[in-house]
């Protein structure tokens, strides 16, 4: 076990690295640090001194791979592939271009994006499985076809609607929470509570339609038949037998997700200004900020690659059969 | 009237993207294994349903995508040489001319013959007052709005409904008749039959889908003639033009994206289960890479860059329709370069299977060439799976185009797109009274398109899914 995690996370290294010089073309070779300094000061009538000064102060200034004016190891270490690319595996994030800690600011705007993503998670999959266990237990009949109807109408609304929709009637007809903000502490909770309940609805459809397609794809085994033959309820077998063995399925969907509940919502986030990673990544898209773009990059990857890790780990405790080698 | 056609690239897409629709639809026609399901889809109720409604949709994008340079009314021309103006309009603006060209102030509600906001008029007498002042194109063909609005709405929607009833009607008769003509049967019998239902494709519900989508858009033309069917906006401009020419860019992100992942998943994917081996290791490792940035990261990024790009270059658009159509396309390749990955996974998987059938064996056993097998006999057999991703990914991409658009990362914002319009009118909510109809425009036209797409996928799905065929 302990052989097979620390093959993987070595495997991890070489994606880390591609994505790495993946972001390092996209930033750096695509557009000249030059081009991103015009960006940022305003097109017109900018001078090369105030150029120079933009790229020096953030440290743009260095040759992209291979600094020849240095010695020794500085000829690798003084360039921006090296400072700006490789320092992240390190989770060195350096400041952001108008000159924030980017790890600091991470680290604080994790909680507000968990103390949305988990409810949702949580709370969504209660909601959706025991819908899916209903229209399951009425299969074939009028329960189960409209059911998934309202599930492929409600898949076909966008995510903004409800945001926008949610606002506008929970807020502003009917004033029971405020329209946007964040506040620490138990104080968020009048927050949080609309964007979590916005965030379940709006996964309704997707999450109960796959659900529904699980349970049924159990109910046709072998094992399904055998429970019935031997007189037990429709009830139990569905709650005691199909239940336990999807378990699998659903338990390996949720642990490939966990590690990018940090990474937040952008939109929700954005909607309901809360300070969390979702709107982080927004605002610098917004307002052009590169090194933060590039750093949500890379904790995204590694996010992900976590979560396979996860999964394969989960496999393997949930259900005995499977070996990892 | 049309003098010089203007090509942009996602036209030129479009229509090779039809091109290659028709050549796969004559390719299925003639290999039973794919005609089965296509039958089955046109023999369910849902499928033939959507499909109506789904063509429409289609029809409108594909006149969108005809452009060229207007000719100026001879009457305008004083000397000048040139005979063309430099704007770039498409087929479906010559259409719909008076609902592009009727813009008024700013915003007017749905149907109304006011405006908005209140301003100071001047009345005849010299008197100023404070009210609504009228639209200059909105129900501007009454002399007393307040009491003559609502019978005139009433009259012209009952002259569209009952001309949409007749053109359906007229529709059916002559498909009845050409039924008949085929199967042999009298004029009759074959009506009797659809309306029984007892068709093989259940044309009863064609003819339902129809006779509704003809009253609605017969309906709206009447309506949309005199009156601004859903409002204006900010500037304006028809909100129902809007969201008409929104069609085009929602349906492009729809298709488009697909064509431009297709070459490069199918190759990747065949060659991966193909060869094995180091090939695979490699071709797994791109897609890893790729699928662990976050989507909408890659896409910011990349979007990014290409704004510094055209801000640096802007010199090199020729207009704004061209640039907007570039950061479309852009639009396009980058969301296919992060959508690629998932089918090229499944088009490994199959293909590692189907390698190892006593058939490939067979071919290899006798000295077929590599290329030979994946072409007769792998790529056949995995063009299902494309088929089903194709048409599943669809109503996903429409969905995240608003989504997109919304962070400032997706579509060009001078580009219509249902993005945009929920864009712009997320800031009006706030307005007292509220300025809805944008926002409702936009999503009533996105929810008909991703709800008949969602409903046709499923068919399609059940149709070509060997594992649910015969389950229900």
């Amino acid at each position: 076990m302990t052989a097979y995690i620390i093959r993987r996370i070595l495997y991890a290294i070489p994606i880390l690295l591609g994505v790495n010089i993946l972001t390092f073309v996209l930033f750096f070779v695509v557009n000249s640090p030059d081009d991103m300094a015009r960006m940022n000061l305003g097109m017109k009538r900018v001078t090369p001194a105030a150029i120079e000064n933009w790229k020096h102060e953030r440290g743009y200034d260095l040759p992209l791979l291979f600094n020849e004016s240095a010695s020794g190891t500085g000829r690798i270490t003084e360039t921006i592939f090296f400072q700006k690319s490789l320092k992240l595996f390190r989770f060195d994030f350096g400041s952001s271009d108008s000159g924030r800690d980017i790890g600091y600011d991470i680290s604080q705007r994790m909680w507000p994006s968990l103390a949305i993503a988990v409810p949702v998670l949580l709370v969504g999959l209660l909601v959706n499985i025991t819908f899916a266990l209903l229209i399951a237990f009425f299969r074939a009949t009028y329960i189960d076809f409209w059911g998934v109807v309202l599930c492929v109408i409600l898949m076909s609304i966008s995510g903004l609607f409800y945001i926008i929709g949610g606002q506008y009637l929970v807020s502003k007809l009917l004033h029971l929470v405020p329209i946007s903000g964040y506040d620490t502490g138990l104080g968020s909770v009048k927050f949080l509570i609309l964007p979590v309940i916005i965030g379940v609805i709006g996964g309704i459809g997707a999450g109960t339609r796959w659900y529904r397609t699980l349970f049924l794809e159990e109910i046709n085994k072998d094992y399904v038949r055998t429970a019935r033959a031997k007189g037990l309820s429709e009830a139990v077998v569905l709650f005691r037998h199909v239940l336990k063995n999807a378990m699998i399925p659903i338990l390996t969907g949720v642990v490939v997700v966990l590690p990018l509940l940090f990474m937040g919502s952008l939109i929700t986030e954005s909607f309901f200004g809360i300070p969390g990673l979702g709107s982080y990544t927004i605002d610098a898209i917004n307002s052009q900020d590169f090194a933060i773009v590039r750093s949500m990059v890379f904790l995204g990857s590694v996010l992900y690659i976590l979560g396979l890790l996860l999964t394969d780990i989960s496999y393997t405790l949930v259900d005995p059969r499977v070996r990892l080698s | 009237m049309i003098s010089q056609l203007v090509i942009l690239w996602t036209d030129a897409l479009v229509f090779l993207l039809l091109l290659f629709a028709t050549l796969f639809g004559i390719y299925a026609s003639r290999k039973a294994h794919l005609r089965g399901p296509w039958r089955q889809v046109v023999r369910n109720k849902v499928g033939v349903g959507t499909l109506v409604v789904l063509s429409f949709y289609l029809v409108v994008a594909l006149l969108d995508s005809v452009h060229f340079h207007p000719m100026l009314d001879r009457a305008e021309l004083k000397g000048a040489d040139a005979t063309q103006s430099v704007e770039v309009i498409s087929l479906f603006d010559r259409l719909v001319e008076g609902l592009r060209e009727r813009q008024e102030k700013t915003y007017s509600a749905p149907l109304a013959t006011r405006l908005y906001a209140k301003e100071n008029i001047e009345l005849p007498d010299g008197r100023v007052i404070r009210d609504f002042p009228r639209l200059t194109y909105g129900g501007a063909h009454l002399t007393d709005p307040d009491s003559e609005r609502l019978p005139d709405i009433l009259r012209l929607s009952a002259i569209g409904i009952i001309k949409g009833l007749v053109v359906s009607l007229a529709v059916a008769n002559v498909l009845i008749m050409l039924l008949a003509m085929r199967s042999g049967r009298s004029f009759g019998a074959q009506g009797r039959a659809v309306l029984r239902g007892a068709t093989e494709i259940p044309w009863k519900t064609v003819f339902y889908t129809l006779a509704l989508m003809l009253m609605l858009i017969f309906w709206s033309a009447e309506l949309a003639a005199k009156y601004h069917l859903l409002g204006t906006d900010k500037v304006g401009e028809d909100v129902f033009y809007q969201a008409l020419k929104s069609i085009r860019t929602g349906l492009l992100i729809g298709t488009l994206t697909t064509l431009v992942m297709l070459p490069a998943a199918i190759l990747l994917g065949i060659m991966a289960g193909y060869f094995r081996g180091w090939v695979d290791d490699i071709i797994q490792y791109t897609y890893t890479t790729l699928n662990s940035i976050p989507g909408v990261l890659l896409i910011a990024a990349a979007i990014l860059m290409l704004q510094i790009y055209m801000s640096n270059h802007a010199d090199e658009f020729n207009s704004l329709v061209e640039r907007a159509d570039l950061r479309l396309l852009f639009l396009v390749i980058i969301l296919g370069v992060t959508s690629w990955t998932g089918l090229c996974r499944l088009l490994r998987g199959e293909t590692l299977k189907l390698r190892e059938m006593d058939y490939v064996q067979a071919a290899t056993a006798f000295g077929v060439s590599n290329l030979k097998i994946i072409g007769r006999h792998i790529l056949p057999n995995v063009l299902h799976i494309v088929l089903i991703a194709v048409i599943l990914d669809f109503s996903g991409l429409v969905l995240a185009e608003a989504v997109l658009s919304y962070v400032n990362i997706g579509v060009d914002p001078t580009m219509n797109s249902w993005g945009n319009m929920i864009n712009s009118a997320r800031l009006e909510m706030a307005r007292e009274p509220i300025v809805w109809w944008s926002l409702a425009a936009a999503m009533i036209f996105m929810f008909s398109l991703v709800l008949a797409a969602n409903l046709f996928s499923d068919v399609v799905r059940d149709a070509f899914d060997p594992r649910l065929r015969g389950s229900r």
